[in-house]
């Protein structure tokens, strides 16, 4: 063991460039965008509406949009969020609120089918609800935001994290909070609401639990939709706002950045994406559990991000992709009975989270920008272009 | 601690002086209120309702302080670790279940049962606590070269989320080990058993174990870095790491004995766990974790007896919110009160020290 610390890297200053797009062009990014959209429009057609693997795409889609949520917070205004979890309970809640018998003893309809308005308890259209989760989120998402401003990044991720556990805490013992009567839990903890309406656009049938493909192109949409908020946003003033704060908070506010407004707004874009997120993943669960929403479920999305790489809408979709068909298919079904088939006692999907723990640890080690770096990132990472925040450098 | 309140120094440069010393009153006296608050209100009612002395809110204070040794031990881990590199070591509270589960694990080996005699009860336990401690300490050594001492130049966000992934990985060693579901431990010192009573309180076995293995381990730490030459390597590496490399000090070497230490009091917070609680399973890190950490905060990070001071409030609130409220809710006010503490004052209750790590 040397006495003497490696310095950084030396800088190499050389020719390079300083590219925000990364590796790819504008025009190529775009022509990539639209010819990938095209090839998942098709997918659904070349399987079996009702596998599993429809399914998984399904899924795939919900945890795009909410990765590209927490890219907002954490790759673009660089706000550590280990509570994000709790902007999928707010979203899967509204569904179980709003549309379903769970308030059996009121009586609201909006906007549904004939069948549903002669249930008992609140029915809204689905486009509502979804609306509606995404404000809720957002208000929480400013709501969680305002006590991390003075904070610093370690800290942030701290007290978001209790925000998580304490929401976590609440749908856990929410049937003993009736605030507005007796009549109105605020959750049914670990017992679950359901059966949640199904789903129904303006034309055709409710969605199916069979007919995955109406879910399919819903999902697809939201994608569509969060990546043209997102990159909409990303090359706005605003955007530049938040790389700003991440890159440099004093510096920031220092040229005239004002930080309460623009990491706030960050929250509430990235709370209201991963509600939207979570409305649809609830509404497609069919019944909304208080113990799903654990703090693997934020490191879960975490993953998809660090892997894709942060700050990277490309990357974070492609991390989304991977990490999701890992979780949900590669794991618990391919791979699952390979421990017993080399002689150890135990299924591969006990893992699951001790391998995204060690995906995080490998590729913050190895390859710290991801796989589809952003360009402003690499350089950040590789040349210590803001070492200042580093570790010893901090405290000076 | 001027690194939190770096960020908010544009805005505060415009206020005058005499608001900070203001708001550092209020802050502190704000933080002691909210601390009083739970048992000033139980002991007044307490007094005036059915019981009419006291009794009940002393024993829920004894139970909550021999619990919060367990907290304590393992605040210290955090506040040595983050005085030293200003990282949040999120693996620590699972190095503190390992410890459990290696613990637990001995037991047998060592061939402690519940027959065993008080000698050899009290024997095995320390031959335990010791190597219960060396394995937490290397684990915690082995992590800090693999995951945080890469990322050392890289920025802070990078090594906070290894320190999530190392936690996950650590769960799910548990997972494997021991399953799913807790696991009960025998009960080897009848924890329950009460010693003596003073004043109408009971003190219990469990309650001697966490004092008697706590006070002597704090005390050796704090004698060790205020004495001793490593232990002024680490107050000086946590000042200023580039000063103390000129000096002559191996970093590297310092940064480790940081967390062999740290590592080795949660192992003893892990022995001590599994024979208070007679359970062990592998979440339990996780919010011991949390909750230690809070502890630490509390005290204000980076200071050791803050992080023990913290670690027996958090004790004595989590013991009043069990035995007076509801277990479910106890979590959540924990939780509570790290979010008020870290927006409210960050520096804690004595956190003034904090360059100095001890």
């Amino acid at each position: 063991m040397s006495t003497v610390e490696t310095p950084a890297a030396p800088r190499k200053t050389g020719g390079r460039q300083l590219s925000i797009q990364g590796g790819l062009s504008k025009n190529r990014s775009l022509a990539l965008g639209v010819a990938a959209f095209i090839a998942a429009a098709l997918l659904p057609f070349l399987v079996d509406p009702s596998s599993g693997f429809i399914n998984d795409c399904v899924l795939a889609l919900a945890f795009i949009v909410m990765a590209l949520g927490l890219n907002v917070v954490v790759g673009f205004a660089g706000l550590l969020d280990l509570g994000y979890v709790a902007f999928y309970a707010i979203g899967a809640y509204s569904v179980g609120w709003f549309a379903s018998t769970f308030y059996a003893d009121a009586s609201i309809h909006v906007g549904v089918s004939d069948f549903l308005d002669a249930v008992p308890g609140i029915h809204l259209n689905f486009f509502l609800v979804v609306l509606i989760a995404m404000l809720l989120c957002a208000i929480a998402g400013i709501f969680i935001g305002l006590p991390t401003l003075r904070l610093r990044g370690d800290y942030i991720a701290i007290v978001t994290l209790a925000f998580g556990e304490i929401i976590r805490v609440f749908a856990i013992n929410g049937d003993s909070i009736r605030p507005f009567g007796q009549g109105y839990p605020l959750t049914r903890g670990q017992q679950g609401i359901g059966p949640l309406d199904k789903p129904q656009l303006p034309f055709g049938d409710p969605f199916s639990d069979v007919e995955l493909r109406p879910w399919y192109y819903v999902g697809l949409a939201m994608v569509l939709i969060a990546i043209l908020i997102v990159v909409a946003v990303r090359d706005s003033r605003l955007g530049r706002a938040w790389i700003a704060i991440r890159e440099d908070e004093v510096a920031a506010a220092s040229m005239g950045v004002p930080l309460v407004k623009t990491k706030l707004l960050a929250y509430a874009l990235g709370a209201a994406l991963g509600g939207m997120s979570g409305a649809f993943l609830g509404f497609f669960a069919t019944t909304v559990n208080a113990s799903t929403f654990a703090f693997s479920f934020s490191i879960f999305v975490l993953s998809m991000i660090i892997l894709g790489g942060l700050g990277s809408i490309w990357g974070v979709v492609l991390g989304a992709i991977a990490l999701t068909f890992i979780n949900y298919s590669l794991i618990p079904d391919v791979l699952n009975g390979v421990p017993a088939q080399i002689g150890l006692d135990f299924r591969l999907y006990q893992l699951s989270f001790g391998i995204f723990g060690f995906l995080l640890v490998i590729v913050m080690v190895l390859k710290p920008e991801g796989l589809l770096p952003e360009g402003r990132r690499k350089l950040e990472l590789t040349e210590g272009v803001g070492t200042d925040e580093s570790v010893y450098e901090a405290r000076a | 601690m001027a690194t939190t309140d770096a960020p908010s120094a544009p805005a505060r440069a415009s206020t005058p002086r005499n608001n900070d010393a203001a708001r550092e009153f209020v802050s502190k006296y704000g933080l002691l209120a909210l601390l009083a608050a739970l048992p000033l209100y139980y002991g007044i009612s307490d007094l005036v309702g059915d019981e009419g002395d006291l009794s009940r809110l002393g024993e829920n204070v004894v139970r909550g302080l021999s619990n919060g040794t367990i907290w304590a031990l393992i605040a210290v881990g955090y506040t040595l670790v983050y005085g030293i590199i200003e990282l949040i070591n999120f693996a620590h509270g699972d190095v503190f279940m390992i410890g459990s589960f290696t613990a637990f694990g001995l037991f047998g080996t060592v061939g402690l049962t519940l027959a065993t005699g008080l000698f050899g009860v009290v024997g095995g336990l320390l031959v335990i606590l010791v190597l219960a401690m060396l394995v937490c300490g290397s684990l915690n050594v082995m992590i800090e070269k693999v995951a945080y001492r890469p990322l050392r130049n890289a920025p802070k966000l990078a090594a906070l989320i290894t320190a999530v992934g190392f936690s996950f990985i650590l769960q799910n060693v548990g997972l494997l080990w021991r399953g799913g579901s807790p696991r009960s431990v025998p009960d080897l010192i009848r924890a329950q058993d009460e010693v003596f009573t003073v004043v109408g309180v009971a003190f219990t076995r469990a309650d001697l174990i966490a004092f008697g293995v706590t006070i002597p381990l704090v005390f050796a730490l704090i004698t060790f870095i205020t004495r001793s030459k490593m232990g002024k390597a680490m107050r000086a590496t946590a000042q200023d790491p580039d000063a103390a490399r000129l000096m002559g000090i191996n970093v590297d070497t310092t940064i480790s004995l940081t967390f062999l230490l740290g590592g080795m009091l949660a192992g003893a917070a892990g022995l001590i766990y599994a024979l208070y609680q007679t359970t062990v399973w592998f979440f339990q890190g996780f919010q011991a974790g949390l909750i230690a950490f809070t502890a630490a905060v509390m005290g204000g990070i980076g200071n050791i007896k803050g992080a023990v001071l913290g670690g027996l409030i958090i004790g004595i609130i989590q013991e009043l919110v069990d035995n007076r409220i509801d277990a479910k809710w106890t979590p959540a006010v924990v939780f509570a009160y790290l979010v008020l503490i870290m927006v409210f004052r960050p520096q804690g209750l004595i956190g003034e020290q904090t360059r100095e790590a001890g």
